[in-house]
């Protein structure tokens, strides 16, 4: 890990607040390339160049300090510890990392912390809990929609907000919508079968 | 990923004024303008763009799907691809252009990926992406390994000697038949680009993809207003059935009255350095019947100037059965 990188979410004393309250003649700087307006508010070591940021995940606010490098994927899951949503490929095109930013399917590993600020984050971890499923968690569950697992927290919110996208009745609408989430294990017949249950359930 | 400064202009006339402070905007750009950060973000991570500040556009009011006055379409340039695909002005009169924004990439990517940003989408040729292997879009004179190498999803047309880079867009295909117009924001002054004119082919200097200099951000695309009868089609090609960079494809819009073809516009993906236009394919149908002979030789005289390479020669072939097919899918639409 970079000695740079965000801060032991086990260990929130590290946490290191910033203020980088710098301006340009053209633009608010957020964060960044440090030029002497940053400031260390907390005690502990300095994360040179993070910057704060407040995310709502799962409904709850999160103040974090991230460097601007950190993807909102790398955030979820080291800053805020919340490790349900997968890195894959990293590149976008596996689809492990799905989460919905305001509602809608987005790939975590492509956007950056810093362009969320202030937006409301889903995670799989805020669909539902383990005594009261989310219908499609359970659909998963049902159709055997997984085998090792790994690609299914990707799966599962992809599908969810599939239920609220224009979609055709069909299968094939279905492993249309669906197809960016790769699944290894070639679970994909019970995938679709899952999420054809809740829309017919709906 | 390199380090960088991330900055979130107030408004577009900031946002130019600190991106006009940029050596260049085309490859290697200090400065770069960030969206849906599809493109941008995949290529920092693998240092092909190393951009020292960012700027975020992202909340700046530019997403807007508007009617124009003269009947056309006003598209802001942070418009997601995926809202404008479902927008119902475009389902009704710009079919081939929510056909190919459907067909591009996965779903998740179409609610990231934003107008602006697919207008300057860089190529998926493996030598590009790849900081080990010389490429002379990346490093300007370091040679071109494609040429000898893996080419078989790399263009056909408007190579050069120096780069064979195919431009991976489906929307701009669309854009390309639409003759939409790009409209800048500049340090100096606003203008508007034709789409034909805004990609530019590699020749001796493939750094160099559009007509952008430092500064420039585009605000918005404006469509003409749809021609009365005209029938379009998207047609794609490709290794997968879904979430795969075309092989081929064709966007088509034709007229046809009375058995024969009045007006014509065709563009084609996947096999060109920028999104290629076909006017000899137009021409070839204008006044003529349209029937299956003058499909395919319209789409004969889109491949007459093709050149391929040591992989991809199946291309010319498959690009023009696409453009043969996607026009008789428009004939009997």
């Amino acid at each position: 890990m970079r000695d740079d990188s965000p801060s032991n979410p086990s260990d929130p004393n590290r946490r290191v607040f910033l203020q980088t309250v710098g301006s340009t003649a053209a633009a608010v700087v957020i964060g960044g390339c440090p030029s002497g307006s940053a400031e260390a508010v907390a005690d502990g070591p300095t994360n040179e160049g993070a910057v704060p940021i407040t995310l709502r995940i799962n409904g709850k606010d999160r103040k974090l300090s991230v460097d601007p490098r950190t993807t909102l994927l790398d955030c979820i899951r080291e800053t805020v510890a919340l490790t349900g949503t997968k890195k894959g490929c990293d590149h976008g095109q596996c689809g492990a990392c799905t989460v919905h930013v305001n509602g809608r399917r987005v790939n975590s590993c492509l956007s950056l912390a810093l362009m969320h600020d202030g937006e409301e984050i889903t995670t799989i971890e805020g669909l539902g809990t383990p005594e009261d499923l989310h219908p499609m968690q359970a659909a998963f569950v049902a159709c055997d929609g997984y085998q090792c697992g790994y690609c299914t927290s990707g799966q599962i919110m992809s599908a969810v907000a599939l239920l609220k996208e224009p979609c055709d009745a069909g299968d094939a609408a279905v492993k249309e919508l669906m197809s960016g989430n790769i699944c290894r294990c070639g679970a994909y017949a019970n995938i679709v079968a899952a999420i054809q249950h809740v829309r017919k359930n709906k | 990923m390199h380090a960088f400064e991330f900055l979130r202009p107030g408004d577009a006339a900031k946002a130019v004024a600190t991106a006009a402070k940029a050596k260049t905007a085309q490859q290697g750009a200090d400065v770069r303008f960030i969206a849906g950060g599809t493109t941008l973000l995949d290529l920092m991570k693998l240092n092909v763009e190393t951009p020292a500040r960012l700027l975020d556009i992202n909340r700046l009011p530019l997403d807007k799907i508007e009617a124009t006055a003269d009947g056309g379409l006003k598209i802001g340039a942070t418009v997601r691809n995926s809202d404008l695909a479902n927008h119902p002005m475009v389902k009704q009169d710009y079919a081939v252009l929510s056909q190919a924004l459907l067909a591009g990439a996965s779903a998740q990517l179409r609610n990231m990926a934003t107008t602006a940003g697919n207008l300057l989408q860089r190529t998926r040729c493996m030598y590009f992406r790849d900081t080990a292997m010389p490429c002379n879009k990346r490093e300007p004179g370091s040679g071109c390994p494609a040429i000898t190498g893996s080419n078989r999803t790399l263009a056909v047309l408007g190579t050069s000697d120096h780069c064979i880079a195919t431009n991976p867009s489906d929307m701009c295909v669309a854009m390309a038949a639409l003759e939409a117009t790009i409209h800048v924001q500049g340090a100096k002054e606003s203008r508007a680009i034709t789409i034909g004119d805004f990609h530019l082919l590699p020749g001796k200097t493939p750094d160099r993809e559009t007509v952008l200099e430092p500064g420039d951000l585009i605000t918005h695309v404006t469509l003409p207003p749809p021609r009365t009868g005209s029938k379009q089609v998207y047609l794609k090609l490709r290794d997968r059935a879904s979430y795969e960079f075309a092989l081929a494809s064709a966007a088509v819009l034709i007229t046809i009255k009375g058995g024969n073809v009045t007006h014509a516009r065709i563009a084609l993906g996947g096999v060109g350095t920028k999104p290629w236009r076909a006017p000899d394919a137009e021409a070839a149908l204008v006044d003529k019947p349209a029937d299956a002979a003058n499909f395919r030789k319209a789409a004969e005289a889109a491949m007459r100037d093709a050149k391929p390479q040591s992989e991809n020669k199946f291309k010319i072939e498959l690009a023009k059965r696409c453009l043969t097919h996607a026009l008789q899918m428009a004939a009997t639409a």
